[in-house]
């Protein structure tokens, strides 16, 4: 294109190189965070599902084998002692933050004197690190020196509480301990749920005669629709990556009888050297949380858009 | 050669078009207001303009240059937007010199233009607070300070009254009136207030769907608007628009509007403005009549030369104390007029209207385009 | 009174309140129990343990036991107490917040306000990075580290938690960006300010409180964090959650529960102590990392 040189005919500015540099800098900007997840997360990713094709043990091997990992994990009574635990493990526990979470964030909606003081009670455990709810719990729940005796020395002689010690009952002292840290957030999200109601639809649903019990079972609890998805998932999650737990209140025993997926994983590939097997089951562990995590995502991000 | 040029500019937005061949131009000293619906590319407009949004095809010229590719920081222009835009984090003095401070500009030579900015727009008392301890009003001045610090060789504005109620909204309304007959600035201005645009404007660009529909003088563009859609859309009442069938009256030409109920087609004469143009009998035409022309008997403009009385029922009655607007049905539209406000007209009553049609036009309903 | 009909008698108003509240306190001292069990365990001598109720308030209180945790009980073979693995996690948690915040910060601002074709999917990729279970990345993290040399190190824990908080990090910054408004940037650049001075001018200035939530979240994260210590750090590196772990579960010797639950107490008492002081931002990054923002 040539520029014409006629007293009528404007002149034309050209972006400059600086300008250029301008429209590239954000992208520069976010390149390097952007490469170390494509590199630590789904290049690592990549790398564990190929392990899993291939016959690695204590140190990873590069020649595929096919699927024999993933026959040898289904093979494992371990495996579904592990599968069987975590779904008791994750009904239970998300069943009884959700049920204790959305009791607790009712009562203190009723405009409680000392909200401020209650609240971050319900809520402190959140803040601890597992390995420490796991060893309070561990001695709260010792039958020799815990509760049991405790309750006994009362004068309740037949008291028995050896869930801790018993092949059977372990995996629920597991529960206890999780919805002990976990209910005070989930009723933080229902609170905050509770709080964003319109306060004219209660003020409509009171005039139209509705009892404090049918205003909570038919309006409110629907319009906690979003706050239920929402604890369902972050406990789904927490369920499955739960780990630290486990290891501190229980150590995966008694015997195995608090085999997680995530304890499975970890034993099984660095201190039973069946390295290829516990990448298979952490496939699995990663399809099963990518089952719940990409489509809620997915509809959080085209909400958003909105 | 205009001072600001907008030379068959296209916009295309994720595969729509935004903005289909706009051309406009404004002279140094201009007011421009570009009005229209929401939806319309009125802010599209403004952006590629400034700068915020680059152009599909097209040039923008400014004073002989073509800005297309400029940065906006370096086109010369500063613009007043919506939501104020100020920086929270600064103070009142901080958010009127950052430009300035942006090119470098000494300190002394900044706090020297921030105060005669302040004192213009009667804000040197807030210099020092931060924008969230300021009224609508005062963050309104903040900006327009902002902008005009920088003495730009344009200044943008985006609907920025939209967020003032409606009284502050027509005192900063004279308030920027005043401020571009002072400084002599150009201004281009974005609206949907059509009211705004009437008062303010020397020059109206009404743009529908990315396409400019009629640029003109405000006057121009009440009194004779080039289509339905920009009569329709100035003036508040609308326009009454009745659809009529052109015939032959004796040696006139006039307008036949089918009665509404039992009564029988009303007649009114052929405007003046379409005097000249040709009709055959049986003709499609829509007239289009404001309703400041349409009135009781007593208030018939002495000078009008051609007036038609029109009996017709009364459906409404709506004083707003300085006038009172009587609504009736002719064709089965509603129609409005614009009478005084003692004149004893009742709903359900026959009123009696004089419609001056020296004040009205003709459109084709095909087209939709005013005719002569 | 047609108001009387729908209310309920005083009487049984009443009796709901207490019913409320009684069950509020109730669960209030369920809550704290384990923490009063953990503080007064530690403060108690063995014996009274051994011999003594559970609950029973400490006949002599004494912070012998949290000297010796600090101090001198053995961790592994190693009996120097647990103050190194307590400087390890400081080390480890403070230039890993630091930088983990500040990408987020970077990330969050171009993601919001310099978008580029394909930045949702950008978004969503890292997003979704905050949410693997980190067993499908351990066995290849465990190769990287040990390649460029930072097994059992500090620095390699901090490169993990940077890289694995990152996404967290840029959710953060990103949803409170998105509320900021667009205009402001526009002005912003038609002043002439560019894209750097824009962040530090005007967009990190109004980022107070996103900060501290941030902070606070990584803080606790990263702080609490047990797989990666003991995957990638379990030896003389190790944080302090894998240093109480060790010292809890070590089968040799006689059982110290007071040296054990003061030990836990130095592992909580970081994030407690923000809990206490911050609480409010602590709440809101639970929340935001619950992605509902």
């Amino acid at each position: 294109m040539t520029v014409t040189v006629d007293a009528v005919e404007p002149v034309r500015h050209r972006a400059g190189v600086l300008d250029k540099a301008r429209d590239i800098l954000p992208k520069v900007v976010l390149a390097p965070s952007f490469a170390l997840i494509l590199f630590f997360v789904y290049g690592f990713i990549l790398w564990t599902l190929y392990l899993s094709f291939t016959n690695s043990r204590i140190l990873p091997v590069y020649e595929l084998v096919g699927f024999g990992a993933y026959v040898n994990l289904w093979s494992q009574p371990n495996w579904y002692v592990a599968l069987q635990n975590l779904a008791i493990f994750g009904s239970l526990y998300i069943f009884f933050c959700i049920a204790i979470g959305l009791t607790l964030a009712i009562l203190l909606d009723q405009r409680i004197r000392g909200e401020g003081v209650l609240r971050p009670i319900f809520l402190y455990p959140m803040a601890l690190s597992f390995v420490v709810t796991g060893t309070a719990w561990k001695w709260f729940l010792n039958p020799g020196l815990g509760l049991q005796r405790t309750m006994q020395q009362w004068g309740w002689e037949s008291f028995r509480f050896d869930w801790l010690t018993s092949t059977d009952m372990a995996i629920y002292t597991v529960v206890i301990a999780g919805v002990w840290q976990a209910s005070g957030f989930v009723m933080a999200m229902f609170l905050a749920g509770l709080r964003g109601i319109d306060s004219e639809i209660i003020k409509a649903a009171e005039i139209d005669g509705a009892s404090t019990f049918s205003i909570y079972r038919r309006i409110i609890i629907p319009l906690l629709r979003p706050a239920f998805l929402s604890a369902v998932i972050v406990l789904a999650h927490m369920a499955i990556k739960s780990y630290d737990l486990v290891i501190a209140l229980t150590g995966g025993g008694p015997g195995n009888a608090t085999e997680l997926p995530s304890t499975f994983m970890y034993s099984y590939t660095f201190t039973r050297s069946q390295m290829a097997v516990g990448s298979a089951s952490a496939v699995m562990m990663l399809m099963g949380i990518s089952a719940i995590i990409i489509p809620y995502l997915y509809s959080e991000l085209r909400e958003r858009e909105r | 050669m205009a001072f600001l040029e907008i030379r068959d500019l296209y916009k295309t937005i994720a595969g729509a078009d935004i903005l289909k061949g706009i051309d406009i131009t404004l002279d140094k000293g201009g007011f421009l207001v570009l009005v229209g619906p929401s939806g319309c590319g009125k802010s599209t407009l403004l952006n590629t303009v400034a700068g915020l949004t680059d152009v599909t095809k097209g040039d923008i010229v400014i004073d002989g240059e073509i800005v297309n590719d400029l940065h906006p920081s370096k086109r010369d222009i500063a613009m007043v937007f919506q939501s104020y835009a100020l920086y929270p984090n600064m103070t009142v003095e901080g958010n009127i010199a950052f430009a300035l401070e942006m090119r470098g500009v000494p300190k002394s030579e900044r706090d020297e233009a921030v105060r005669a900015a302040a004192k213009t727009l009667q804000i040197e008392h807030l210099l020092k607070r931060r924008p969230s301890q300021l009224s609508g009003g005062q963050r309104q001045r903040v900006a327009m300070g902002r902008a005009l610090v920088r003495k730009p060789r344009v200044f943008l504005f985006d609907e920025p009254l939209s967020n003032l109620d409606a009284k502050l909204r027509v005192e900063m309304r004279a308030e920027i009136k005043r401020l571009h007959r002072d400084t002599g600035a150009t201004i281009v201005y974005v609206t949907h207030d059509q009211i705004e645009a009437m008062t303010m404007a020397t020059k109206i660009a009404v743009l529908k769907e990315g396409i400019v529909q009629q640029v003109g003088s405000p006057e121009e563009i009440y009194r004779r608007p080039a289509n339905l859609f920009v009569a329709d859309f100035m003036g508040s009442p609308a326009m009454n628009l009745l659809e009529g069938k052109v015939v032959t009256n004796g040696a006139e030409r006039a307008i036949e509007f089918a009665g509404s109920g039992s009564d029988g087609p009303i007649r009114l004469a052929m405007p003046s403005s379409v005097r000249e143009t040709t009709f055959v009998d049986g003709q499609s035409v829509i007239l289009g009549i404001r309703p400041e022309a349409i009135t009781d008997r007593g208030l018939t403009d002495p000078e009008a030369t051609t007036v038609s009385i029109v009996d017709a029922l009364v459906d409404l009655v709506e004083p707003t104390g300085s006038d009172t607007f009587v609504v009736t049905k002719i064709a089965g539209k509603e129609i409005t007029a614009r009478v005084r406000s003692d004149v004893d007209a009742r709903a359900g009553e026959t009123f009696q209207f004089a419609f001056n049609l020296d004040k009205a036009v003709v459109f084709d309903p095909k087209t939709t385009k005013r005719l002569a | 009174m047609s108001a009387a009909a729908t209310s309920v008698s005083p009487g049984s108003a009443r009796f709901a309140r207490y019913f409320i509240y009684a069950t509020l306190v109730i669960f209030a001292l369920i809550y704290l129990l384990p923490l009063f069990v953990m503080i007064i365990t530690s403060l108690k001598p063995l014996d009274e343990i051994r011999s003594g109720n559970m609950l029973a308030l400490p006949q002599a209180p004494s912070l012998d036991a949290w000297f010796k945790a600090w101090g001198t009980a053995c961790v592994g073979v190693n009996c120097t107490g647990i103050s190194g693995y307590f400087w390890n996690s400081i080390k480890m948690v403070i230039p890993a917040v630091a930088i983990s915040t500040i990408l987020g910060a970077l990330n969050g601002y171009v993601l919001t306000k310099w978008r580029f074709p394909g930045h949702k999917l950008v978004f969503g990729m890292m997003l979704f990075a905050c949410f693997i279970p980190f067993q499908a990345v351990l066995i290849p993290m465990a190769r990287v580290l040990g390649e460029i040399g930072l097994s059992n190190t500090t620095a390699g824990l901090v490169l993990v938690h940077v890289v694995y908080g990152l996404g967290f990090t840029t959710l953060f910054f990103r949803n409170y960006y998105e509320a900021f408004p667009d205009e402001l940037i526009k002005a912003a650049q038609m002043d002439g300010a560019g894209f750097f001075k824009i962040f530090w001018r005007i967009l990190l200035p109004s980022s107070g409180p996103i900060i501290v939530v941030t902070v606070i979240y990584q803080f606790t994260n990263i702080w609490n964090d047990f797989l990666f210590g003991v995957s990638f750090a379990s030896g003389g590196g190790a944080p302090m959650t894998v240093a109480l772990n060790n010292l809890v579960s070590s089968s040799t010797g006689v059982k110290e529960y007071n040296v054990d639950m003061a030990a836990a107490m130095f592992a909580a008492l970081p994030t407690l102590i923000v809990y206490v002081v911050a609480g409010r931002y602590f709440v809101r990054g639970l929340m935001a990392g619950a992605v509902k923002g």
